[in-house]
């Protein structure tokens, strides 16, 4: 019930923008911000009432739709689901609340964005399989919209690319499902039996197929070098908003769908494959940092450190499915995988909402055109730096947790490609500095004279979201107590 | 002689008759009356049919018709569509002086269509196919001082007139064959038949049915009558010829001797289809043509079915499901042409999402669901086809449909960007109140569908049982 408010709520208030001509820009905000607090204290009091000692899946609701298909409104979460709906909720609101100039449609941004979260929030509450890729695909439609009608540059194409190149994506992914449902004796969409009959088990090119088709569509959506392609354009023509919900919370679907589905659905055949995905991950951790290190532009560079951060993710999820380690070792790594994706949402919607400051204040990403920003704007310097040094892994931030996690449970399953994976931290830090050094170090340029520091309300939403990752670095206990009571289930070990 | 048992096709026909005598005794200005009686001759044949469902497959009159659900089914659907088409029609034919004939016309056209779906008798399915042809070739000519509708029928009447005779072979050739029409005979006698006659005869039906499919070959006609053609027209016609023929095409298949070849030649054509439609609508600047096109590739959709049937059960749920979806989705999008009236230049539909925000709204849905994007009733159509053709063990048309599908995102896309980012250029005509009832009419259909799509698949799973 109290899941599906969270749901429902976004977008039945996308619908009331939507429906009524009159509201003005102010009122359209308003209603926006209401119904996505709404959401976000429904997540909490979930969180609140989560039982740690209880079954899987807690707050279950479920409602028929197509019996005759097995298909049916199911919602209910497990700690890794609550974790990251929670973060989602959190910088919807943010990105909702973050000033933004709505070219005179300010009632269409606000419904779009509101029927994104709903959409978002769907893809991790639901607990079947068929609504899951409903919601998967929706999130392309909102994001199509917000992306073309409200980002800069070539909008349009951006838009268009994404979602051509992301719903090729979506399509393996449903030839996937069909086949897994296929293999199911009675078949159903059901989550929940999926999980606990383990239809492909045996194994066989069946699986191996079943198994690469959802793979390939939620790699394209983390996204997974090669096929990463489509992120640099979507994120630097994006609107800043739209662009912290894209890497904060739209990257995280496919994470989390290989959490919920290869690793949970089909662990077995997800373990003999584990290497090759972690070997893929560990391309996309150093690829990422490398091209962001080579980046001049602030957005794609931001766009591109999304990639190294999703590859660690993708790591503890691969570390997690293989079955050569401890449980321990890989119930370690699931958790510093979930960690990561919290983290990420975090800091690197903070750093694009950061970027959008940069952007209506100069219409200017190229690193090259700031510098000596650090006495003019000491708010903005501030809140990059901390958002950065946490980005970069510092201990007592956000990131440090996650990839500590990540890494320690690497070491003892595949030692060599942890090894080679903090390569990627080095790298990371390397470009992380160089940008703080370009945009607020050195001597101001003349025409940035008139550069205005963050605005009262641009710095309690960026405060806002600071703190959860200074306390996720600095007591993370509530977090990960969450996750792991999910985390030990899915390795096993419980 | 069970008369009863075609209620709804006697009520149509009588109610074709009236409507030609009613508009001949006339005067012009009160026409529009004869599409209201349309409307309710429609509705009582809609409502024999729904009284009379059939529980288990039978055949009535010496065998001729078949009484089973995907019959019932794929009439109510082509009355739905009709229904649809006609109150789309009474603004745009208002000032032409044969509007009462206009819906004689058309409910012709629906009771071929409605013969071809319950035909189980070549002869039967000949007949039903030529009445469905001969009513559509003047609605697509009924603007005469209009060059593109005349080019349109042309084009559509010659290929129709090729395709029809070589349907009129296919079929004495079979009957030479088996020395029977009726299909049960037929399936019998098939087994032993001679194999280079028996390839013939069955390359010359599926050909005359993909005429009516608009399906490779005989596809051509297609982005023509959706271009040229009056709008409502256009809508009727790219939809309820595909609905009569697809059901005849897959009872047909069906008789087949069990044979790796059929399947093969169906799904060959099936590939070629939806990937000619949707390169083909690519480059399209015209809206009404794209459609078309795209109608097209949406043959090749439905094909997939019909190539696993009788490999899985679900194939002929799968058939019905998806041809359902698209008939509501297209006739919304056509709905929404004829509101604007006819507007069919790409750019004339630039940034009309702000000045029509409702109308554009409609037509981006309808697009969308044609895409298949969930949970839109399109989705479940694509959903299904997928599923039944990955259990029939073609995965690889799945992929190429898939493959398709992504292709097909880029034109749907393309006028929905137009439509919802560039700016309006000029005021924007509408047609007028009942062109706007029927739009909305339409979109519920379409979102009730979409919602309510347990009921839709509950109808046609009881065709598997």
């Amino acid at each position: 019930m109290i899941l599906s408010l969270a749901l429902f709520v976004p977008l039945l208030g996308a619908l009331v923008l939507a429906g009524g001509a009159r509201w003005n820009a102010r009122q359209s905000r308003l209603i926006a911000a209401g119904a996505a607090a709404v959401s976000l204290l429904a997540l909490i009091v979930a969180w609140l009432t989560f039982d740690l000692g209880g079954p899987l899946f807690q707050h279950v609701a479920e409602v028929e739709w197509v019996p005759s298909l097995g298909v049916a409104y199911r919602v209910g979460v497990d700690g890794i689901a609550l974790a990251v709906a929670t973060m989602s909720a959190l910088l919807f609101l943010a990105a909702i609340l973050f000033p933004f100039d709505t070219q005179g449609e300010a009632r269409q941004y606000y419904a779009w964005l509101l029927f994104l979260q709903g959409v978002s929030l769907g893809v991790f509450l639901v607990l079947d399989l068929l609504l899951f890729y409903v919601f998967f695909d929706l999130t392309l439609v909102g994001m199509y919209f917000l992306i073309g009608r409200w980002g800069h540059g070539n909008p349009q194409l951006a838009a268009f690319k994404f979602f051509v190149y992301t719903f090729a994506g979506s399509l393996a992914l449903l030839l996937g499902i069909i086949g897994l449902y296929l293999s199911l004796d009675a078949p159903t969409f059901d989550m929940r039996t999926i999980i606990e009959q383990q239809p492909l088990a045996g194994g066989g090119a069946y699986a191996g197929l079943v198994f690469l088709g959802i793979m390939l569509g939620l790699a394209i959506k983390t996204p997974l070098v090669p096929l990463h392609t489509w992120l640099p354009q979507a994120h630097v023509d994006a609107p800043g908003p739209a662009s912290a919900i894209l890497a904060g919370v739209l990257l995280k679907m496919g994470t989390y769908g290989m959490i919920r589905l290869p690793l949970a659905m089909m662990g077995e055949t997800f373990s003999r494959y584990a290497l090759p995905v972690a070997i893929i991950a560990l391309v996309a951790i150093l690829y990422g940092a490398l091209v962001a290190l080579g980046q001049r532009n602030l957005k794609r560079r931001i766009a591109y450190t999304s990639i190294n951060h999703m590859g660690y993710t993708v790591l503890g999820v691969a570390v997690a499915a293989s079955l050569i380690g401890t449980p321990e070792a890989r119930q370690l790594a699931l958790t510093g995988a979930t960690v990561e994706m919290v983290a990420h949402g975090l800091i690197t919607g903070a750093l694009f909402l950061i970027t959008g400051v940069f952007w209506q204040r100069s219409g200017e990403y190229d690193m090259h055109h700031f510098g000596g920003l650090a006495r003019r704007a000491p708010l903005l310097t501030g809140f990059t730096l901390l958002a950065a040094f946490a980005s970069l892994g510092m201990p007592g931030l956000a990131g440090f947790v996650a990839e500590f996690q990540v890494f320690t449970g690497t070491f003892a399953v595949y030692p060599w490609l942890a090894v080679l994976g903090i390569l990627g931290i080095l790298i990371t830090a390397a470009l992380f500095l160089d940008l703080l050094r370009r945009l607020f170090f050195g001597s101001l340029p003349s025409h940035l004279s008139g550069f205005q520091d963050l605005t009262r309300v641009e710095g309690s939403i960026l405060a806002v979201l600071a703190l959860a990752f200074v306390v996720i670095g600095v007591a993370p206990h509530f977090l990960l107590t969450v996750i792991e009571s999910s985390a030990t289930v899915l390795v096993g070990g419980r | 002689m069970p008369l009863g048992d075609l209620a709804p096709e006697i009520i149509l026909l009588l109610g074709a008759v009236t409507i030609v005598l009613f508009s001949a005794f006339t005067p012009h200005a009160k026409q529009g009356w004869a599409a209201g009686l349309a409307l309710v001759t429609l509705g009582l044949s809609a409502g024999f049919i729904a009284l009379q469902w059939p529980t288990t497959p039978s055949t009535t009159f010496a065998g001729v018709w078949a009484l089973d659900a995907p019959a019932s089914l794929a009439k109510l659907l082509i009355l739905i569509s009709g229904a649809v088409a006609v109150s789309m029609s009474p603004d745009w034919m208002r000032s032409d002086r044969r509007h009462g004939e206009y819906y004689g016309l058309c409910l012709f056209s629906l009771l071929g269509a409605m013969m071809m779906a319950a035909a189980s008798d070549s002869m039967e399915l000949v007949v039903g196919v030529l009445l469905s042809s001969a009513a559509s070739y003047p609605l697509v000519a009924y603007h005469r001082g209009f060059a593109p509708s005349q080019e349109a029928a042309m084009k559509y009447f010659l290929i129709g007139a090729l395709t029809n005779a070589f349907l009129t072979l296919g079929v004495v050739l079979l009957f030479g064959l088996v020395g029977d029409t009726g299909y049960p005979a037929t399936r019998a006698a098939l087994d032993e038949a001679d194999h280079l006659a028996l390839s013939v005869a069955t390359g010359c039906v599926i050909l005359g049915l993909a005429f009516k499919l608009g399906a490779f070959p005989a596809h051509a006609w297609m982005p023509d009558v959706a271009q040229g053609a009056p709008a409502p027209v256009a809508g009727l016609l790219t939809v309820v010829p595909k609905l009569g023929a697809a059901v005849a095409l897959a009872r047909f298949v069906d008789l087949l001797p069990a044979s790796q070849l059929w399947p093969a030649v169906v799904s060959l054509i099936s590939v070629v289809t939806m990937t000619l439609g949707n390169l083909a609508a690519l480059r399209q600047t015209d809206v009404r043509r794209l459609l078309g096109w795209s109608s097209v590739s949406q043959s090749g959709y439905a094909l997939m079915a019909i190539a696993v049937l009788g490999r899985t059960p679900d194939a002929m749920m799968a058939l019905l499901a998806f041809l359902a979806a698209y008939a509501l989705a297209n006739l919304a999008a056509f709905a929404v042409i004829t509101h604007w009236r006819g507007r069919t230049t790409l750019d004339d539909y630039r940034g009309l999402a702000r000045v029509q925000p409702v109308a554009a709204t409609v037509l981006i849905v309808s697009m969308l669901s044609l895409v298949g994007i969930p949970p839109l009733v399109g989705f479940f159509g694509k959903f299904l086809l997928f599923e039944a053709t990955l259990e029939g063990g073609f995965a690889w048309l799945a992929v190429v449909a898939a493959i398709n599908t992504l292709v097909s995102l880029y034109y749907y896309l393309r006028v929905a960007a137009i439509m919802v980012f560039s700016s309006p250029a000029d005021e924007v005509h509408v047609l007028g109140r009942a062109s706007w009832l029927a739009m909305l009419a339409a979109a519920g259909l379409l979102l009730a569908a979409s919602l309510g799509v347990e009921g839709l698949l509950d109808m046609s799973l009881q065709l598997v049982t």
